[in-house]
């Protein structure tokens, strides 16, 4: 009320002059006319709408039209985001189609622990009804309105602003208002009433309120986005696709569809179906008793009905194991790589008889990740993509695999072994894990108890969001590199593609690229580099390092392109085209992204274990232990490392040095994370190196140098000790002196020249972390200096001790 | 001579062999033999074999574990004259499980496992505290590693 006179006040010298501009226009006319027009005299505030009548009309209209556009042009928006919306959950129940067990276990595990919370009323919540394969919630969530935000829900729904506010409801335009749909339209709308903004934010956190959230938080996104339309017709509208998609979806294939529609048709029975409808796509059991309980509230003989059937398509579907699944086992762990193989041997070596069952949702064995992007590449074998061995420099050869099938149990026979072993569950996925009740869920409804379990899940590529959304075409022709199966993949379109580009400067990028680089030269492939820092591992090397690193990977015959930043990707005439933000344009055929590595921490929710927001991973302490009997390690695990701080580290020998400390500990040691992992990196056969600790270049640096001679490569370190992996070397490598060769160096290297040296990262004056730059098998120095922890006044002095002149 | 160059905040020295020559002056931290958290050899400080030691490879943990853990303890804790001349019984079950999985105990590692157990041991002996690395090469051939057996 206030204001609005403060504005009006303001408004009315604005107004008083032009009023006295149309005045004295009008006395102009007027005394040309030769009359005196009889005007308002100037003085007065025109506040009444017949007053001077020009700018409070002018303002009234323009106010009007204002509004009137605005609401118009809201309203086309809702409606062009509900046709998207619709076509996105065509696409998505396609698409479930074909991963539709994956999905519906993920959101089965979900919704138990979203139902648990969530009551209160979501502005938002409605629009759930929107059957998706991922996210069942949906359906439910309007449903599952509260009873409270019923009442209130009519009266806002009427009182809700026009489209703007309902993002929630918003649901495909069909429109087959059931009669059921009423119910709900009421309680969606009981959100409405808060302010527009609040939507997005809405369909984040609960969509629909009570049930789950997680499911529903994609699920509210989009109908956030999609047009609101009016609540009245939103939600029946939603209720309705699930109706009219649920009959023509009741194929025992089609589970994952079957389910949302199960679920949007339960949804409108109501709230407390709705949940154990979600369930039901992969819970069979526990949608059959909520089944009944739903019976109790709105019509919908018919939504249950399909219920049933579901129920018994995934329950015939969900058993055709072939393995038998133990139900319980001493030593369980999630996920089959390095961690948790050498998990496995640490806690058989120490455990005698120990029984060790490790599940993996991969369907091989456990592998090493290194050779991936290194050694494969450089074997003269036309079938390594079939045996998977390489042939180490000193020319023994090996398996990627640690240890031949023969190496490992039934899983049947785990239970009765005489001397135990270790057992491995391909194919399968942990879903939920029941910490209070000490045991595991898998994606096909078994469950698994255990006595001390590993989490060693590792993590999934991270992909560029301007690839995620530059559609199919795209996807198609990109390689999220992690895996087995991902390497055979590149390889076969190294083969045939004429020009392939890697996005991403750090470790596996440079890797890569240098691999590919390396068969560039005998097949003509072009192979393109492209990342946003100045040069190849930027944020690891120091600049001057970096950039000599980057002239030696454009030798090994690839293009680099330094600062660049991806705008955009398009697919062209079956090219791709990477349009940079600078203005250049990249032609290619086919993409790698190496852009990172997202944790997997899926368990985090049902397990309540707590994940880091800093580095990502669950959040374990110095012993590597996330609650009683839950241990995490390797990529997936921040732990506290006492010399040097809490930190993610994403290397092999760190998943090795982790998985076999957490074995340790799961069979009583109690030991935090002491021995520092290492890692290295070959670029080329000419520059390589090993590193350990924080090695981060935005860390002031001393770096000692030498010239290198011809003994001072990778290749020729690996020869000396016999070994494939560097990382073994050292153990390996025991009783043997280093060989002192007085080789006679130039008085003074060359200036650029980096050819070998040392390189002390520092923190607060304490060395946290060393390169030892194509100086190999001095590593145990580099461990004790970090170790120490001590402030060194000279670093040169520091240096001797690794003899980088000599081999 | 060196050369000592300064980019922003990383520092670049160049030196020749004849400036490292003068021994270091950089003190280390003792080292404390009983330190609890240090990985450890093959044989621990009260005299017991360390099972999860990186040199034995997969030994200790695969379908032989226990077998080799028999015969290995066996001839770890034996005081005869010709050390391990009582434990032939256990050395001859190892074989034969060994001879069970080829692919994991290849045959020339059998004639020779019995032999390099006996090495190691008088090794590890040598040195308690070996840099323990990963090791993820267990049974391959190669008959010149050292402490694997």
């Amino acid at each position: 009320m206030l204001k609005c006179r403060t504005v009006w006040k303001k408004l009315a010298p604005l107004a008083r002059s032009s009023s006295t501009l149309c005045r004295q226009n009008v006395k102009r006319t007027g005394l040309n006319n030769g009359r005196i027009p009889t005007c308002v005299p100037a003085a007065n505030m025109s506040t009444g709408p017949g007053g001077l009548g020009g700018d409070n009309l002018k303002y009234t209209i323009m106010v009007g039209a204002a509004c009137v556009g605005s609401l118009t042009y809201a309203y086309f928006l809702l409606k062009g985001d509900q046709k998207r919306y619709q076509e996105r959950i065509e696409e998505i129940t396609t698409r479930s189609q074909r991963s539709s067990k994956e999905e519906a276990a993920t959101v089965q595990s979900e919704p138990p622990a979203v139902e648990a919370t969530q009551t209160e009323a979501v502005p938002e919540s409605v629009p759930e009804a929107a059957p998706s394969p991922e996210e069942p919630s949906p359906p439910a969530a309007p449903a599952e309105e509260p009873a409270a935000p019923a009442e209130a829900a009519a009266p806002s729904e009427t009182t809700a602003p026009p489209p703007a506010d309902e993002p929630v409801v918003e649901a495909p335009p069909e429109e087959a208002a059931t009669p059921v749909a009423a119910p709900v339209v009421e309680e969606e709308p009981s959100p409405p009433s808060e302010p527009p903004a609040a939507p997005a934010e809405l369909a984040e956190p609960a969509p629909a309120g009570p049930t789950e959230p997680a499911p529903a938080e994609p699920a509210p996104a989009e109908l956030a986005e999609s047009a609101p339309a009016e609540p009245a017709e939103s939600s029946p509208a939603e209720l309705a696709e699930s109706a009219p998609a649920e009959p023509a979806e009741h194929t025992p294939a089609e589970l994952a569809e079957s389910a949302p529609a199960e679920l949007a048709e339960s949804a409108p029975a109501e709230p407390a179906e709705s949940s154990p409808a979600e369930l039901a796509e992969s819970d069979p059991a526990p949608v059959v008793e909520s089944e009944p309980a739903a019976a109790a509230e709105t019509p919908t003989a018919e939504p249950p009905e399909p219920q049933p059937e579901v129920v018994a398509e995934s329950a015939a579907d969900s058993t055709p194991a072939s393995l038998k699944v133990p139900s319980h086992s001493p030593y369980l762990l999630i996920g089959g790589g390095t961690a948790s193989f050498a998990a496995a041997r640490s806690i058989r070596a120490r455990d005698p008889g120990a029984r060790v069952l490790i599940v993996t949702d991969e369907p091989d064995l456990p592998y090493m990740r290194p050779p991936l992007s290194k050694e494969l590449w450089f074997s003269d074998d036309p079938s390594v993509t079939e045996t998977l061995r390489f042939k180490q420099w000193n020319g023994k050869e090996r398996s990627i695999y640690f240890q031949p099938p023969s190496f490992y149990i039934n899983s049947e026979e785990l239970a009765s072994a005489e001397n135990g072993g270790v057992a491995v569950l391909t194919g399968k996925k942990v879903v939920h894990m029941d910490v209070r009740g000490n045991k595991v869920k898998l994606d096909d409804d078994t469950e698994i108890s255990y006595d001390k379990c590993l989490i060693a899940t590792g993590g999934v590529p991270r992909n560029l969001q301007v690839i995620e959304r530059a559609g199919e075409e795209v996807m198609k022709k990109t390689t999220l590199f992690r895996k087995i199966e991902d390497f055979k993949s590149l390889d076969n379109v190294s083969r045939n593609a004429k020009s392939i580009t890697i996005i991403g400067g750090g470790f596996l990028g440079s890797e890569l690229a240098c691999a590919l680089g390396r068969r560039s030269t005998e097949s003509g492939l072009e192979v393109i580099q492209m990342f946003p820092e100045k040069g190849n591992m930027g944020k690891v090397l120091p600049e001057y390092l970096s950039n000599w690193t980057t002239e030696k990977v454009k030798r090994e015959g690839v293009k680099v392109i330094a600062e660049a930043l991806v705008k955009s990707v398009t697919c062209k005439d079956d090219k791709l085209e990477i349009h940079l933000k600078d203005g250049r344009l990249v032609k290619t055929d086919h993409i790698v992204a190496a852009v990172g590595l997202e944790p997997n921490v899926d368990l985090a929710k049902s397990a309540g274990l707590e994940v880091d927001s800093d580095f990502g991973g669950y959040r374990v302490n110095a012993e590597l232990q996330a609650r009683s009997n839950i241990w995490v390690a390797g990529d997936a695990a921040c732990f506290y490392d006492i010399r040097l701080g809490r930190r993610r580290v994403e290397h092999h020998d760190h998943a090795v040095v982790s998985g076999r400390l957490a074995g340790e500990n799961m069979t009583g040691a109690s030991k935090p994370y002491w021995h520092q992992s290492m890692f290295w990196s070959d670029l080329g056969p000419d520059v390589g190196y090993e590193a350990i600790g924080i090695v981060d270049s935005s860390l002031p640096t001393v770096g000692v140098f030498a010239k290198a001679t011809a003994k001072d490569t990778p290749k020729a370190a690996t020869e000396k000790s016999g070994t494939g992996i560097r990382s073994e070397s050292e153990t390996e490598d025991t009783a043997t002196s280093p060989v002192a060769s007085v080789t006679p160096l130039p008085p003074v290297a060359h200036k650029d020249d980096y050819g070998k040296g040392v390189i002390f990262y520092l923190r607060d004056k304490v060395v946290v972390g060393i390169i030892l730059w194509n100086v190999f098998n001095r590593m145990p120095i580099a461990r004790k200096i970090i170790k120490d922890g001590e402030e060194h006044a000279d670093l040169n002095e520091v240096a001797k001790l690794f003899n980088i002149h000599e081999d | 001579m060196s050369s000592v160059r300064q980019e922003g905040k990383d520092k670049i020295i160049f030196v020749t062999k004849e400036d490292h020559e003068t021994p270091s002056s950089a003190e280390l931290v003792e080292e404390d033999p009983n330190d609890p958290y240090e990985e450890r050899g093959l044989i621990l400080p009260n005299g017991e074999i360390n099972w999860n030691c990186p040199c034995l490879g997969g030994m200790a943990s695969g379908p032989c574990g226990t077998e080799f853990k028999d015969a290995f303890s066996c001839f770890h804790y034996s005081k005869e004259e010709v050390k391990g001349s009582d434990c032939l019984e256990q050395f001859r079950a190892m074989q034969e499980c060994m001879q069970r999985y080829p692919e994991l105990y290849p045959q020339e590692d059998e004639k020779s496992s019995s032999k390099t157990s006996q090495d190691s041991t008088e090794e590890s002996g040598a040195n308690s505290t070996s840099a323990s690395e990963q090791d993820s090469n267990t049974s391959q051939p190669d008959t010149e590693s050292t402490a694997e057996s």
